[in-house]
């Protein structure tokens, strides 16, 4: 898939995702390897949008699967298609067997496994789903197969390019950690994150930019319940545009505060820390 | 067969060091990080860093030991640094003091971590000498502090950066945030610098084993530093979270409630009025009152107040929370958390307003008796009473009795001593005489109290 870590760079760059070396190391890896990519790192700071860029650098079909709490093997793997086989026992005689392909609905897991084509399958928010999900998801990263009883076991035609993504709700098994890369994720040094701003909102001019993200960095490192996401950087820098504002003085922070820190109590420590005006 | 001091001994070498400073690496990892070291530029030194990391690393509690054990392991070469070097008049081993400094502010105003990097190993190498017999020699890293003083030049860079704009404003805290964050990595860059001059000189092993900090849940609370508290702040929330995100499922797990009729019914008509499937109503989650009386004198102030703020952070896994702090009288001091407070400020009110001192010397057994004359209400046939702290009663009368009678008025009672389990009753603790009466555990770091915590709810 990629030649090299640079090469990552490079290809994610060109579809407006700025890695770094860590990212694009891990990345490179995972596709040399052939595991499966965890990411890990706090909400906000692009997780999900890796996986979408690799998709879209490598012209490869993205399926998706959301973790949610009650994620089970019908929704996630496959499932039977009960009415049909009902159907067909009722049209045929009875010793027809209804556990074959043409009974079987296909979801996101089965489907990566399936396609012929390039896939990056994205499993995310893995947190979010139940230990037992976990568990089934252990044959499919290790060995790229998924075994249905009824039918047998079904290998991969083409390895998927697997990323999870976890917000550390909880700490994901042993046993899952350990058959993945493991990439986590942190809040982008105020350079990148400048040019994050820039390939994000290319309109706006660069010093501002930059203020931006060094305002953003002192925010972080107040002790805050939330701390701004990139996706809230961004925001911001679209929030200025529109009010035309193009120096990111006390007041104008002051005023669109509201914009990146979302806890009532954070506003007040950031007016009080960084001595700005009331809004 | 392969010769001695190979790239594969080096990797088992760290993949064995990393195991001993806890970092539990599979055989299988270990393997892959093989794998990954056959498909990357191993040139590229970051890029090696990042591949050990993608393969080894998989907690982020991890990772300030995996970067110190790595730059130990697989030394930034100095040869090739020189030419980087900005283009100046500057030799580092023979400039002036002054000029040094300078330069640094300069620095650490705006820079590269290549060029942070480099001054500080040229700085090591001309400060950070001392001989210590014949032909041998050690290195510090807070002798190059000494000399260059770094925490003393903010002032100098604020005046050159802000150029006369207003002072005590948002560009005034930005410019001193990112300077104490270089001031930071210039020192790390220092450390690091004198553990690979100390490893070259007497081996990797030696230094490794006293190098590595333990991972953030492992550190000892009574032997936190500020900095450390800092971070285990901020990890409240996250915690907080994750606690109660497994307190919520196990709850739905495991008991179900009471037949839902109405829904039983419902579902019985597809299958002809037979009630096939019964359907349940969720269960009624039992939420525990909590009352916490704490400790929070010096000795185990950090203690007291990392576990007040994750228990309040948890306060929707309990139906009430209250907690009371004491040295030798007692308090509430619920009022100092309300929702959305903020958590700095409530510690730092808590230890002004809060009346918990007569005389200053912890006094168990006066701070029991007045809390039950007083609070004794708080206490309920629902209620979780937590008690928090080390048990040393500057031996003073320990009041058995009236902690038997206030146990006895609730659901459960539980200790939690930070102290490790071989110290109780050693100087003046009086830890077992409590333990015969509340269940007592030693709780000395974040895992524990984590731990305990799932217990609890």
């Amino acid at each position: 898939m990629f030649d090299s870590p640079s090469d990552v760079t490079e290809r994610l760059a060109a579809v407006d995702y700025l890695s770094d070396d860590a990212i694009s190391t891990s990345v490179y890896l995972a596709a040399a390897l052939g595991k499966p990519l965890l990411v890990e790192g706090p909400a906000g700071v692009g997780k999900t949008q890796l996986a979408k860029a690799v998709a879209q650098a490598t012209a490869a079909d993205l399926v998706r699967l959301q973790c949610y709490e009650g994620l089970d093997e019908a929704r996630a793997l496959y499932e039977w298609n009960y009415k049909k086989q009902l159907l067909r026992i009722q049209a045929t005689s009875a010793d027809d067997d209804i556990f074959t392909e043409e009974f079987l609905l296909e979801r996101p897991l089965l489907k990566a496994i399936r396609s012929d084509k390039p896939t990056v399958l994205l499993i995310d928010e893995m947190d979010k789903a139940d230990v037992e999900v976990e568990g089934l998801l252990l044959e499919l990263l290790s060995d790229f197969q998924v075994t249905i009883p009824e039918l047998g076991t079904i290998a991969a035609t083409r390895r998927p390019y697997v990323v999870l993504t976890s917000n550390a709700t909880r700490e994901l098994s042993e046993a899952l950690k350990r058959r993945c890369l493991y990439l986590h994720i942190e809040y982008p040094t105020p350079e990148r994150e400048r040019d994050i701003v820039l390939a994000q909102v290319p309109t706006i001019r660069a010093d501002l930019a930059e203020q931006l993200a060094r305002t953003v960095a002192t925010l972080r490192a107040l002790e805050l319940k939330k701390a701004p996401s990139v996706a809230e950087t961004v925001d911001w820098a679209n929030t200025l545009l529109a009010l035309g504002r193009d120096d990111l003085d006390e007041a104008t922070v002051a005023g669109t505060l509201g914009v990146v820190l979302k806890h009532s109590s954070d506003h007040e420590r950031a007016i009080k820390q960084l001595g700005l005006p009331h809004a | 067969m392969r010769e001695p001091g190979s790239l594969v001994d080096r990797h088992i070498g760290f993949v064995h060091a990393l195991r001993e400073a806890g970092v539990p690496v599979s055989l299988a990892e270990g393997l892959d990080a093989a794998n990954a070291l056959r498909v990357i530029e191993l040139s590229d030194r970051e890029s090696l860093r990042a591949a050990y990391a993608a393969t080894l690393v998989k907690k982020p509690a991890y990772r300030p030991g995996f970067d110190v054990l790595f730059d130990l392991w697989f030394p930034s070469s100095t040869t090739g640094l020189a030419a980087e070097r900005a283009p100046e008049d500057l030799d580092p081993r023979t400039a002036p003091v002054a000029e040094l400094r300078a330069h640094l502010a300069r620095l650490l105003a705006d820079s590269t971590d290549l060029e942070l990097r480099a001054f500080a190993q040229a700085m090591v190498e001309r400060f950070g000498r001392q001989d210590s017999g014949p032909g041998r020699q050690n290195w510090f890293s807070y002798s190059v502090m000494r000399a260059l003083s770094p925490e003393t030049l903010m002032a100098t860079i604020l005046r050159e950066v802000l150029q006369g704009r207003e002072r005590g404003g948002l560009a005034e805290k930005t410019v001193r945030r990112r300077v104490q964050d270089n001031t930071r990595r210039f020192e790390e860059a220092v450390a690091t610098d004198v553990r690979r001059r100390i490893a070259e000189d007497s081996g990797i092993e030696r230094i490794a084993r006293s190098a590595v900090r333990p991972p953030l849940d492992q550190i000892d609370f009574l032997r936190v530093t500020r900095d450390d508290l800092a971070r285990l702040r901020r990890e409240v929330h996250p915690l907080a979270r994750r606690l109660a995100a497994r307190l919520t499922i196990r709850q739905r797990k495991g008991r179900r409630g009471r037949l839902d009729f109405r829904k039983t019914v419902r579902a019985s008509l597809q299958s002809g009025g037979v009630p096939l499937t019964t359907h349940f109503r969720p269960p009624r989650p039992h939420r525990p009152e909590l009352v916490i009386l704490c400790d929070t004198s010096d000795s185990v102030s950090s203690f007291a107040h990392f576990t007040l703020l994750l228990t309040y952070a948890l306060r929707e896994q309990f139906t009430k929370v209250r907690a009371f702090g004491f040295v030798d009288t007692v308090d509430e001091i619920t009022r100092f958390f309300q929702p959305g407070a903020d958590v700095v400020e409530a510690m730092t009110r808590l230890a002004n307003e809060a009346d918990m001192v007569r005389f200053g010397r912890t006094n168990y057994g006066h701070a029991l008796e007045r809390f039950a004359e007083r609070h004794g209400d708080a206490l309920g046939p629902r209620t979780s009473l937590l008690i928090l702290g080390d048990a040393r009663s500057n031996y003073q009368p320990p009041a058995l009795d009236v902690l038997k009678s206030l146990v006895s008025g609730c659901r459960h009672a539980y200790w939690l001593n930070p102290e490790p389990r071989a110290q109780w009753d050693t100087g003046d603790s009086v830890a077992s005489d409590y333990a015969t009466v509340v269940p007592m555990h030693e709780c000395r770091n974040v895992a524990q109290l984590t731990a305990f915590i799932e217990t609890l709810a």
